[in-house]
């Protein structure tokens, strides 16, 4: 219970301070329209061709966007020495972890929710889905997960909201890749099994983060 | 009660703490005096299980810190140079966050509590970003004994205090140590340690060098003991020494 507690202690604080602040998820959704904006304005495109492509771009807003909430929530405790307190807490250490992954998540899928019916409203199509929503859940905890990790990996160092883009993307190729052609897949038609295919790829690939973040959290956090 | 031993610690080829050995009591304040760079941070950091020894085992009310670090944090209350607090909430929030996160019961009459045994109660719904340092690190010495922790672990309490603060603090500490919380404290400012301390340890070169009971000290026997291990005046005792 103290483990379930921390986390959505967590989840609760961050919550309570973006909701005064409104620093990070703001700065997530502006991003994610700029990126949706040029996309549609830079390229004049068939409406065949962005259908196409709407996949891609997607996913490569969801996680420019994503970005910017990794960077944030674990620094802004760094900076304010908060991260000691949340190590001080009575629960494994990673509680914390799943505590701010939490906190990234909901960023994410809040950024996806709008993100969806914006390029749609421009694309003039219905994007929407509840496979679609399943699939962006599943792309985007693994990315969150890699992501958080990676975050907490390069909490000590002074350049870290430049480094974490660069560890990251390498990193979550597979899952981008699979997230996207999932994606296409519903979006212009295709087999069940080869939807079934990318989608036990996603899962796969979560799974295999998480239990890495569990098994490391604690080491480098501490350290 | 905290017994450590042989505690080590070296951050790559710079040994911090050498075969450390120390021990304490509940009811004791201890300070634990040094000059910079002697391991004092450190060795709250180990202590406050936020790092990790390379050798030496540490036991706090019986809990071996390796072991048992969960158990340990639930005894611990833990004051670090800067203040854990969240600028963006109001002190109340802050207080309601760290309740929930250790488990408060009843947190509303505790957070009560703290608030007026702090004197911050009129400004608990002001953000916490608008208090001075002094209210700052009050509210910190609130959150570290709001789930009642039987030791206490304070690094510098009285760093950019005014007079007011450092009497209100000091005021603290001693209801703390009546109520038979074990308070170690590391401090720059020897008249501090020596006004709130029943121990003073001195730490150098990774190990203590020196401990004194403030009852059986004399005169200037303090900073003169102090100068002998060190070679230096004790930091901000001015030339005094003699």
């Amino acid at each position: 219970m103290d483990y379930i507690r921390v986390i959505l202690t967590i989840f609760w604080k961050d919550i309570l301070a973006e909701r005064r602040t409104r620093e990070i998820l703001s700065a997530m959704l502006v991003f994610a329209l700029v990126v949706i904006l040029l996309f549609v304005f830079a390229f004049d495109l068939s409406p065949e061709t962005r259908r196409n492509t709407a996949a891609g771009v997607i996913w490569v807003t969801l996680c420019f966007s994503g970005t910017i909430g990794l960077n944030r929530t674990l620094s802004v405790e760094k900076d304010r020495g908060g991260i000691d307190g949340l190590m001080l807490a009575p629960a494994d250490r990673t509680a914390l972890f799943f505590g701010k992954a939490l906190t990234n998540w909901v960023y994410m899928l809040l950024t996806a929710l709008f993100v969806v019916p914006i390029y749609s409203l421009f694309n003039n199509t219905n994007l929407f889905s509840f496979t679609l929503l399943g699939v962006i859940m599943l792309g985007t905890f693994g990315y969150i997960v890699t992501g958080t990790l990676l975050s907490s990996l390069s909490l000590q160092l002074r350049s870290r909201e430049m480094l974490l883009p660069v560890l990251l993307f390498p990193v979550v190729i597979p899952l981008l890749l699979s997230a996207i052609r999932a994606t296409s897949i519903l979006l212009e038609g295709g087999s069940q099994t080869e939807l079934n295919t990318w989608l036990v790829l996603l899962f796969s690939y979560d799974l295999i983060f998480l239990a890495i973040s569990v098994m490391v959290f604690d080491k480098i956090i501490e350290d | 009660m905290i017994r450590a031993s042989r505690i080590s610690k070296s951050f790559g080829s710079r040994i911090v703490l050498r075969n450390l050995e120390f021990s304490a009591d509940p009811g004791e304040v201890i300070s634990l005096i040094g000059l910079n760079g002697a391991g004092k941070t450190t060795f709250i950091r180990i202590l406050a299980t936020l790092m990790r020894a390379d050798s030496g085992k540490i036991f706090i009310n019986r809990y071996n810190i390796s072991q048992a670090p969960i158990q340990i944090r639930k005894k611990i209350g833990v004051v670090l140079h800067s203040p854990m607090l969240y600028g963006d909430l109001t002190g109340d929030e802050n207080l309601v966050f760290y309740a929930k996160l250790f488990g408060v019961q009843q947190p509303e009459t505790r957070i009560d509590q703290i608030l007026q045994l702090t004197n911050l109660d009129p400004r608990r719904k002001d953000l916490v970003r608008t208090y001075s340092r002094g209210m700052q690190q009050r509210l910190s010495i609130g959150r570290a004994i709001l789930h009642n922790p039987d030791v206490l672990l304070l690094d510098e309490p009285y760093t950019g205090l005014d007079q007011d603060s450092i009497g209100n603090v000091d005021a603290l500490l001693a209801q703390l140590a009546v109520e038979g919380k074990l308070i170690l404290l590391t401090s720059h400012d020897l008249e501090r340690a020596l006004a709130v301390s029943s121990r003073i340890d001195i730490l150098y070169r990774g190990s203590i060098a020196d401990s004194l009971k403030i009852d059986q000290l004399a005169g200037n026997e303090l900073k003169n003991r102090f100068r002998s291990i060190t070679g230096k005046t004790f930091p901000g005792a001015g030339n005094q020494a003699d």
